[in-house]
């Protein structure tokens, strides 16, 4: 592919990730403000030789994504908040059957309806305990277009190699912002590959070491696999009356992602080397936050940021290492205040966590964050 | 093992979840033998929702997805749509097809797309232990109806005609040549095809609604219950009250199928 620039909105920046990441199968349902990313995917897929269909319900929609996946396809699905919910069930039972697959939330206000046009960071624990049970995602959040474009790749790329859904969280703000997205000439795509074992000799979750799966034996390749989303055996058996066979199926389906994170890692800091402050932000509140880091330092004020472009699973250490030395950390979210006491888990007592919630819809400005700097 | 079990059962995941004397093990009986006859077990991609029937294609050694409850017809339309050239069938439950599942049942008929579907009918939850279902008669006993069913019961064919389905039949697990031979053509039919296939269940059914547990009488009660589609045609509303209709309710060689409509569009958008 040759290099180019364009000027795009976020959801469709999504579209053109997923295309490119190898999507060939979207299953949606329209919902503000995610609608844009099932309308360009059902003008775009059938050019690329994919499938783009519209389902009665989000229930429908991550339902036949899981079957389209073990059909053959890269498959995805976009929604916001009521219909997140409604996927609920279909994202544990992709957690839980090791399907890869990719789950679009464009971040909406409000519990229920709520505001359907307006923007928030209110989902960022659904995407992590949504459904019931225990399990692991991965959750990646962009900032900007281009972020919306690579990360959409890498929720791709990141769901085939750890056969999990994967959540992508732009919030409204970045969905719908229009801007300028540099479009790579090459670019790494992690293709889903079968297992090295002929089908007589596998066994569809018996896991590597690292804890992870060989291949996937789709559909119609002669592996004859049994996926049940009753926990199981290694062979996909039912073994949901086995504590001991259970237990560690769902500690594996856990492990497998949090065992990972150092690998998953994905963060950006900003001027946190001396600093005192930093902010810790993530999603369009993440721009907002750089722009407050700037006039502080214009200020004299030595203040640095760490933008979070991985949510789920949580960089602990990462993060404890970056506000080592900090007096205060800050966390500017759209929502109640979720993140930060991610942040308050992994500190210890003697440094000030912040938290500076926005409910409402509106983006905390610059000014708002360089006050919470110098207060 | 019956050579047909020998070749095509799953026999980690015996023995089967059915009670002794269920329906369910005659209706995966035609299936397999169907199979069987057409040699396309290489073919199959299977999938099941949740509940006794569902539990059918478990059994089976093929590609199977055992979905989520009602999710069976939604998850089936991805696999079709991934790879049209696999032949997709459902294993249905009355509960988890009309209930839960009603609005993917309705339009995945309406959509017509290329799957078999096989609501195994039961008229009851048997699984959790015997409650009403959308097919549970009125006025009929069951754990959650102990002043007997208040509501109506839904035709699931009936509503499988309206929505669009272009292959639709109704046989009972007392009729297992019927239903294997309607096995056959629903697998033949290029479209959405439903099977109700009638089903007894002795342990909850039988016991709560039909005053036994023993299969025999409970065949015997589907059996005399029954008449054929031609039968029917010539017998008032009154006299088919309580009746099973059984046969070819319907079919549709001319309205278009779904995979089939969006492939086409790939190679000239």
């Amino acid at each position: 592919m040759k290099e180019d620039v364009v000027i795009v909105q976020g959801n469709e920046a999504c579209v053109m990730g997923a295309i490119r990441a190898g999507c060939r199968f979207f299953a949606g349902y329209p919902i503000t403000p995610a609608t844009e990313i099932a309308e360009i995917m059902s003008h775009e897929l059938p050019k690329n030789q994919g499938v783009f269909v519209q389902m009665e319900d989000e229930i429908a929609s991550i339902s036949a994504i899981i079957g389209a996946t073990w059909g053959g396809m890269k498959a995805c699905t976009a929604t916001s908040g009521p219909g997140f919910s409604l996927m609920q069930e279909g994202i544990g039972y992709a957690a839980e059957t090791e399907t890869p697959c990719v789950v679009i939330d464009v971040m909406r206000g409000g519990p229920s309806t709520g505001q359907p046009t307006k923007s928030s960071q209110q989902d960022v624990m659904q995407a992590k305990y949504g459904s019931h049970g225990d399990y692991e995602i991965i959750a990646l959040c962009p900032s900007s277009v281009q972020e919306a474009y690579e990360l959409t790749i890498k929720a791709f790329n990141l769901a085939e190699q750890y056969r999990v859904p994967v959540i992508l969280l732009p919030d409204e703000i970045v969905g719908h912002t229009r801007e300028k997205l540099l479009i790579p000439a090459s670019i790494h795509i992690t293709e889903r590959s079968l297992p090295s074992k002929a089908p007589d000799q596998y066994k569809p979750y018996e896991p590597l070491p690292s804890g992870l799966l060989d291949g996937m034996p789709v559909f119609g390749k002669g592996y004859k696999t049994l996926v049940d989303g009753q926990l199981h055996d290694a062979h996909g058996i039912r073994a949901g009356h086995d504590a001991e066979v259970s237990g560690k199926l769902m500690e594996r389906l856990c492990k497998k992602i949090t065992d990972h994170t150092d690998d998953l890692v994905d963060v950006e800091s900003h001027f946190t080397e001396d600093a005192d402050t930093i902010v810790i932000a993530y999603g369009s509140v993440a721009r907002s936050a750089f722009a407050a880091v700037k006039q502080a330092r214009e200020q004299g004020i030595k203040a640095g940021i760490l933008k979070l472009k991985i949510l789920w699973p949580f960089p602990d250490d990462t993060i404890r290492e970056t506000i080592r030395e900090a007096k205060q950390v800050i966390v500017p979210e759209m929502n109640i205040g979720k993140i930060s006491r991610e942040i308050e888990r992994i500190t210890r007592d003697d440094k000030k966590i912040v938290s500076l919630p926005k409910l409402g819809g509106n983006l905390h400005t610059p000014g708002e964050i360089v006050d919470a700097i110098r207060r | 093992m019956h050579p047909i079990a020998e070749k095509y059962l799953r026999k980690r995941a015996l023995p089967s979840i059915f009670c002794s004397g269920c329906g369910h093990g005659t209706v995966l009986n035609a299936f397999l033998r169907v199979v069987d006859k057409l040699g396309i077990i290489d073919e199959l991609s299977l999938v099941g929702g949740i509940g006794c029937s569902s539990w059918a294609p478990v059994f089976i050694k093929a590609d199977v997805l055992h979905m989520l409850h009602g999710r069976a017809i939604a998850a089936a339309t991805g696999l079709k749509l991934a790879n049209p050239k696999r032949k997709v069938v459902v294993f249905t439950g009355d509960g988890d097809c009309t209930g839960i599942g009603g609005n993917h049942f309705l339009h995945g008929a309406r959509r017509n797309i290329d799957l078999t579907v096989i609501m195994l009918n039961n008229g009851i939850y048997g699984m959790t232990g015997g409650q009403m279902a959308p097919t549970t008669p009125t006025d009929a006993k069951t754990q959650t109806s102990p002043y007997g069913n208040m509501e109506p019961n839904l035709d699931a064919c009936a509503v499988a005609i309206s929505a669009g389905a272009t292959y639709v039949s109704r046989w009972t697990s007392a009729h297992p040549s019927g239903l294997a031979r309607s096995i056959e053509q629903a697998l033949g039919h290029k479209g959405f095809s439903f099977i109700d296939a009638v089903s007894q269940c002795p342990t909850q059914a039988g016991r709560y609604m039909h005053g036994t547990a023993d299969p025999a009488t409970l065949l015997n009660m589907i059996k005399e219950s029954s008449v054929t589609k031609a039968k029917a045609e010539k017998m008032s509303a009154d006299a088919l009250k309580d009746k099973i209709v059984v046969g070819k309710l319907h079919e549709d060689k001319e309205r278009p199928e779904l995979s089939d409509r969006l492939y086409s569009i790939m190679h000239d958008a």
